[in-house]
């Protein structure tokens, strides 16, 4: 095993001024397109090259289904790729160690990665062998170059931290939907590298993919309730937003739905509106919808620009959930719901009486 | 086999969150202190599952805290394990608690390594694959479901909109999610054995964190729900498209 020298200097010498080389994207692919939290995480490595007056720089691990020049228009001079030596199976320990290869290669100071579920792996591993401070699901641009101070969401979305990062070296993952996609116009250059063949331990055995449904983490706009998208044809909603193939809506339900079979009611609005659905804890535990739905503090947390809550009186651990939704609409019929305080509209009511005119609303709106 | 299990100590979920020292220092008064949910329904209970399979298996909890988190271990020795590992220090950051977790895993020489996919009170999701790349292991992240044979551990991991299967050597580490195991709670003989299981302290790992907390901030407290009458349900069909432009 590899031992590590460990550093006596006193904190204060880990302070720096340095201007950053260059800042490093990891690019995190799906099926080859590239991820929509990482077309943010491009921008934010772009603007933060811009900020400390170098180069920012992307690196591609796997296949591509497309032209990486085109990453140009998210600000990157240079798009580092490597397809080959069976990459297209994730591999922390490979990748980590050819992204910081290439960090080094080029001096990245700051290597920039999505908190996607592949981003948020590999930072750690990067940041032990960078010896860079490691700061995951960050929400801000540092607002001063001379000391890197960023912010991030901390007890499960209830408060706010600053993060200062006293290494010379930095690895950050950056909150999906936290940061806006700006999309310029500009090629980047394309450098391909090789790998020696596959040199890793981890196999890839098998796939499953659960079909129609939108990776809830990155959703901008959640309704949570129904069965969403219901197929591949409203994929188009979402493969606009950037042609790279990630979903922008999301809708949510809870008990108060009275079970699984009202969960039209939920799947009609965000099969209108292009959402995802999504369900309460109490829900998925009954097995009125699937796990992978379930939003709050131990399901999955999610910042949407709509969220649109049926029948869910929002709990504490729910809210924790979703509290970082731009918008949040609740419906209940208990005027005393928790949700309430922490929406921004409301319907004290009875949803089925309340959702097919608001599902009828919607449609007439469509329809113009 | 050796598995060693990383518990962290986390404030209850419904614990009120607040912040004193000029929004320096969370608030632990009153606070009930609980074992990280990740840690303990997940990577524990799963530890403890295949131990119950077979019972030649040893199971090690490692914490990093104060002498303040042992309440916190016993609880956790009370679901299951055979010995606890405090590490004696307040972490600064998540590379400095993954130093010292690494050193705790160098000497005892686990097979498996698992921890829980986040804390709640941090949310780094930082500790499995720090420790993973300090010790040169491979790391398996938010894993659903995990069986061990033959020095291979066969893991299904979330990816988005679905799972992926992969079959690693061992050693390995595992950072493991809701479908890893059924919650459990402590029965009183596990309580009772749970004051007589060995908890050793160890001295830390001299070693800095790479990150500082300057301040919190609590979110914003919203305006103020604006409520839209039961019998015109339209009318927040309207609110939505003209005043939020979000449908």
């Amino acid at each position: 095993m590899r031992k590590r020298e460990l550093s006596d200097k006193s904190p204060d010498n880990f302070l720096t001024n340095s201007i950053a080389m260059a800042v490093l994207t990891y690019v995190d692919l799906n099926e080859g397109l590239v991820r929509k939290s990482s077309l943010e995480a491009l921008c934010y490595g772009s603007q933060l090259a811009e900020r400390f007056g170098c180069p920012s720089e992307a690196i591609v691990l796997g296949s591509v289904s497309i032209d990486l020049a085109e990453l140009g228009a998210y600000g990157v001079t240079r798009v580092h790729h490597v397809a080959d030596g069976g990459l297209d199976v994730f591999d922390t320990r490979r990748h980590a160690s050819i992204v910081a290869a290439m960090a080094r290669a080029i001096g990245a100071t700051t290597v920039v990665l999505s908190h996607s579920l592949n981003g948020r792996a590999l930072g750690p591993r990067l940041s032990v062998r960078l010896q860079a401070g490691y700061v995951s699901g960050v929400t801000s641009l540092p607002e001063e170059t001379e000391q890197f101070i960023i912010k991030r969401n901390v007890f499960s979305g209830k408060a706010q931290a600053e993060v200062s990062i006293l290494s010379p070296v930095r690895v950050l993952t950056l909150q999906p939907n936290a940061f806006g996609i700006r999309r310029g116009a500009g090629q980047a250059e394309v450098i391909t590298g090789t790998t020696p063949e596959d040199s890793g331990r981890v196999h890839h055995l098998e796939t499953r993919k659960v079909t129609g449904s939108i990776p809830l983490g990155e959703a901008e706009l959640v309704i949570s309730g129904g069965r969403g998208l219901k197929g591949p044809e409203h994929w188009g909603l979402v493969e606009d937003l950037a042609g790279l193939g990630e979903a922008e809506l999301v809708i949510s339900g809870g008990r108060g739905l009275k079970g699984p079979e009202h969960w039209g009611l939920v799947e009609d609005l965000a099969g209108l509106i292009g959402a995802a659905t999504a369900c309460s804890r109490a829900v998925a535990d009954a097995h009125w919808r699937p796990h992978h739905e379930h939003v709050g503090q131990t399901g999955l947390a999610i910042a949407p620009n709509l969220y649109f809550a049926i029948g869910i009186s929002g709990a504490i651990q729910h809210l924790a959930g979703v509290n970082r939704s731009k918008v949040i609409v609740v419906i209940n019929k208990d005027p005393e719901a928790p949700f309430f305080k922490a929406a921004d509209y409301g319907i004290v009511g009875d949803a089925f009486e309340v959702m097919p005119r608001i599902i009828a609303a919607v449609r007439r709106l469509k329809a113009v | 086999m050796k598995i060693l299990v990383c518990i962290s100590r986390t404030p209850d979920t419904t614990a009120k969150i607040a912040f004193t020292e000029n929004s320096t220092k969370f608030v632990s008064e009153g606070v009930q202190w609980i074992i990280n949910p990740y840690d303990e329904w997940y990577a524990l209970v799963r530890a403890i599952e295949m131990k119950e399979k077979d019972p030649s298996m040893l199971v090690h909890l490692v914490t990093v805290g104060a002498v303040d988190t042992e309440p916190v271990i016993r609880k956790a020795l009370a679901l299951g394990g055979d010995e606890a590992i405090r590490v004696d220090a307040e972490p600064g950051d998540a590379y400095q608690a993954s130093c010292m977790i690494a050193e705790v895993a160098r000497q005892g020489g686990y097979d498996l390594i698992l921890t829980g996919k986040e804390t709640i009170d941090q949310n780094g999701s930082a500790v499995a694959g720090m420790v993973a790349e300090l010790l040169d292991v491979d790391m398996v992240s938010l894993a659903v479901a995990l069986e061990c044979s033959e020095g291979k551990a066969k893991v299904t991991r979330e990816i988005e909109g679905g799972e992926e299967v992969y079959e690693v050597p061992l050693p390995v580490v595992i950072s493991c999610q809701k479908g890893m195991a059924e919650a459990r709670i402590p029965n009183m003989r596990g309580i009772m054995a749970a004051r007589t299981k060995p908890l050793r302290v160890v001295a830390p790992t001299a070693v800095l964190p790479l990150t500082f907390t300057e301040r919190y901030a609590l979110p914003a407290a919203k305006v103020g729900v604006k409520l839209v009458a039961a019998d015109q349900p339209e009318e927040l069909v309207r609110l939505l498209h003209e005043e939020a432009r979000i449908i």
